[in-house]
């Protein structure tokens, strides 16, 4: 009898759990496809267009929808949830489905030349406090900008220099360097851009400086002597004056005749193309050994500093680099190497 | 000297505003990219029901979308210089474009385009329109993510019905979120592809009691629902597809070092050790082994070994 009853009321369980099933489980002989994260899912098995002829068409269309939307709630409710704020959230996984980008992936910019410069040298940028002392004001003020401290340009009064032109206007003079100043590092910005961007652009040419050294000089004389009607070639020259360089006047080899001579070239040409040594440019070879030297020390510096201070890797240098670090730093910057001429 | 050469020079266009500068920087490409929003505008001539279709996918995209009120003579399929324009402007990189005339009437332009360059367009006949006012029924609210089904063999095995596929994926999915509510899983936008055409229709759905964890589903149309079928397409060539799907280096996840997997999941961690020191071992004590007082035995510095540490 008890038996019996176990035996029923298991069978009663089990029914009462298919019952239960039935009415969220779908039959497909294909499984459908899911990317949970974009809540997409897609079905791939065939229909029958009897049945959707047979049927009417919106019954029939809804019916398939159901079906499908009763697979992917099933899938989203097998997410782990979570409570937030009186609502069950389910977590999403990552969309799996790969999609097309608005726009290209952003691209590194192109350093500066200073970042050149600087990344050879092992030179790391320092983080300068926002704030600073002003002894004047007697307080903390910016160092940049409006209200900053030790401001020169809002001093009522400059001191003459001995050495300078007691009618020479100084506040001007600070006013025209400061303008100076900024017009060059827009230029600078500029050139930055036009070489991240491969443009060529003019060379800054000959410019009015206060005192010209003697290349510019030179230069300057040159380019005023061709600057004629027949580029310079009545122009009388200054006893002892050098010739002007002037460019490579183009030779060719005469059409027909020295056949040996063609001959011999072809066969230079040949070999070096056949060849599979490289041909050794020594200037590009010196200038890369060079370079390698000095990313090297600077890299050994760099560890020294490092090492000292206890730091590791990409840290911004904000402690101040004792000893070693900053003397090796100018010792790196005063030493200079002949660059080997072309030729 | 260098103020007189600045005047000459004008290469980069620098922003003015700080405003100016945070505008542009939203615009410019990035890593993780935002949604992308959708621009619906109509073309020369347009039929009532291409205007109320028109008004209907607005309002499912709402968020994300701009409506352009007034008429744009142009034709995407031959000339699509006007749409790249526009896309720049509202910096929109979805596009749907409305059209009917003769030869193609109650004609839809799904598109999109990758760096304000179209990448495909397919187009798309309304044979029958049931739009979202004459149904009478409650609808979702504004911005919900809706489910997106797609039904029928041709969506996996047709080229063109693949790429319209990933297309309204594209176009209608809507935010990528990080958690749903479930109780606001409601809007379903089921497409199925079927003896040549593709029945779009839009469902919400009502979470009913099922007895267990999972609830039983009941659908309810609440439009607009569209028939439409397949037109003139223009499928981005495989070289372009695969660039725009291209990802950035940054965003790939970094693979973890000494973790495998086997066939059956389990996990295996790879350990490294450095040699053992086994003069530090503990072995069996014995008396005669035991050290006497007066005797001196050296330390050794032994290093520890360096174990990896595994979760598993």
């Amino acid at each position: 009898m008890a038996a019996c009853s176990v035996e029923a009321l298991l069978a009663k369980a089990e029914q009462e759990e298919a019952e239960k099933l039935r009415s969220i489980s779908v039959h497909k002989e294909l499984d459908l496809d899911f990317d949970v994260g974009n809540l997409l899912a897609s079905d791939k098995n065939r229909i029958e267009s009897r049945d959707f002829k047979q049927q009417k068409k919106e019954d029939f269309l809804r019916s398939l929808a159901r079906d499908n939307t009763q697979l992917l709630i099933n899938e989203i409710w097998k997410l782990p949830t979570e409570r937030v704020e009186e609502a069950i959230v389910a977590r999403l996984p990552e969309p799996t489905t790969p999609l097309p980008r608005e726009k290209p992936p952003p691209k590194p910019k192109a350093p500066t030349k200073w970042e050149q410069f600087a990344k050879l040298k092992g030179i790391q940028k320092k983080k300068k406090t926002n704030l600073v002392w002003d002894e004047n004001a007697k307080e903390w003020r910016r160092r940049w900008g409006y209200k900053r401290a030790n401001d020169a340009t809002k001093e009522w009064l400059i001191e003459v220099p001995e050495t300078a032109d007691p009618n020479e206007d100084q506040f001007g003079k600070r006013i025209k360097a400061k303008k100076e100043k900024v017009a060059k590092n827009e230029l600078n910005r500029l050139r930055n851009i036009a070489r991240a961007q491969k443009v060529k652009v003019p060379g800054v040419g000959l410019v009015p400086t206060a005192q010209q050294s003697k290349d510019e000089l030179a230069r300057a004389v040159s380019v005023a002597k061709t600057s004629t009607a027949s580029a310079g070639r009545f122009q009388d020259r200054l006893p002892k004056e050098k010739a002007p360089k002037t460019g490579k006047k183009r030779k060719f080899e005469p059409l027909i005749g020295d056949f040996s001579n063609e001959r011999q070239k072809q066969l230079e040409l040949l070999k070096i193309m056949d060849g599979k040594k490289p041909k050794l440019d020594i200037t590009k070879a010196v200038n890369k050994q060079m370079r390698e030297e000095d990313r090297e020390e600077a890299a050994a510096k760099y560890k020294r500093g490092a090492g000292k201070r206890g730091r590791k890797g990409n840290m911004s240098g904000k402690g101040k680099g004792k000893g070693a670090r900053g003397k090796g730093g100018k010792a790196g910057g005063g030493r200079k190497r002949a660059k080997p001429g072309k030729h | 000297m260098y103020l007189k050469i600045k005047q000459g020079v004008s290469l980069g266009v620098k922003p003015k505003t700080k405003r100016s500068k945070r505008f542009l920087e939203r615009r410019a490409p990035k890593l993780s990219e935002d949604l992308k929003s959708a621009m619906i505008m109509k073309g020369g001539n347009t039929s009532q029901t291409v205007t109320q279709a028109l008004k209907d996918i607005y309002s499912l995209k709402k968020p994300n979308a701009v409506l352009y009120k007034k008429k744009n003579i142009t034709r995407p399929f031959e000339d699509s210089t006007s749409l790249e324009f526009f896309s720049k402007k509202t910096d929109c990189s979805l596009f749907l474009f409305g059209s009917h005339n003769k030869k193609r009437p109650n004609n839809f332009i799904f598109g999109r385009l990758f760096d304000f360059h179209v990448l495909d367009m397919i187009e798309l006949g309304i044979e029958k329109y049931v739009s979202l006012s004459e149904i009478k029924t409650s609808k979702c609210p504004e911005g919900t993510k809706p489910m997106l089904i797609f039904a029928g063999e041709a969506f996996d095995t047709d080229n063109e019905h693949k790429r319209l596929k990933s297309l309204l994926t594209d176009f209608f999915r809507g935010p990528t979120v990080s958690a749903v509510r479930l109780a606001g899983l409601e809007h379903i936008l089921h497409f199925t592809a079927l003896d040549g055409k593709i029945f779009m229709r839009s469902y919400r759905c009502l979470l009913k009691k099922s007895g267990c964890r999972t609830p039983r589903i009941e659908l309810e149309e609440i439009g607009p629902s569209f028939d439409f079928v397949l037109r003139r397409t223009h499928l981005a060539s495989d070289d372009l597809y695969k660039l725009a799907h291209k990802q950035p280096k940054a965003l790939k996840p970094r693979k973890k070092k000494n973790v495998s997997y086997d066939a059956f999941g389990t996990k295996f961690g790879r350990v490294h050790m450095q040699k053992q020191d086994l003069s530090k071992l503990h072995t069996r004590k014995m008396k005669g082994l035991r050290k006497r007082k007066g005797e001196v035995v050296e330390e050794q510095d032994g290093q520890e070994p360096k174990v990896a540490k595994v979760e598993s």
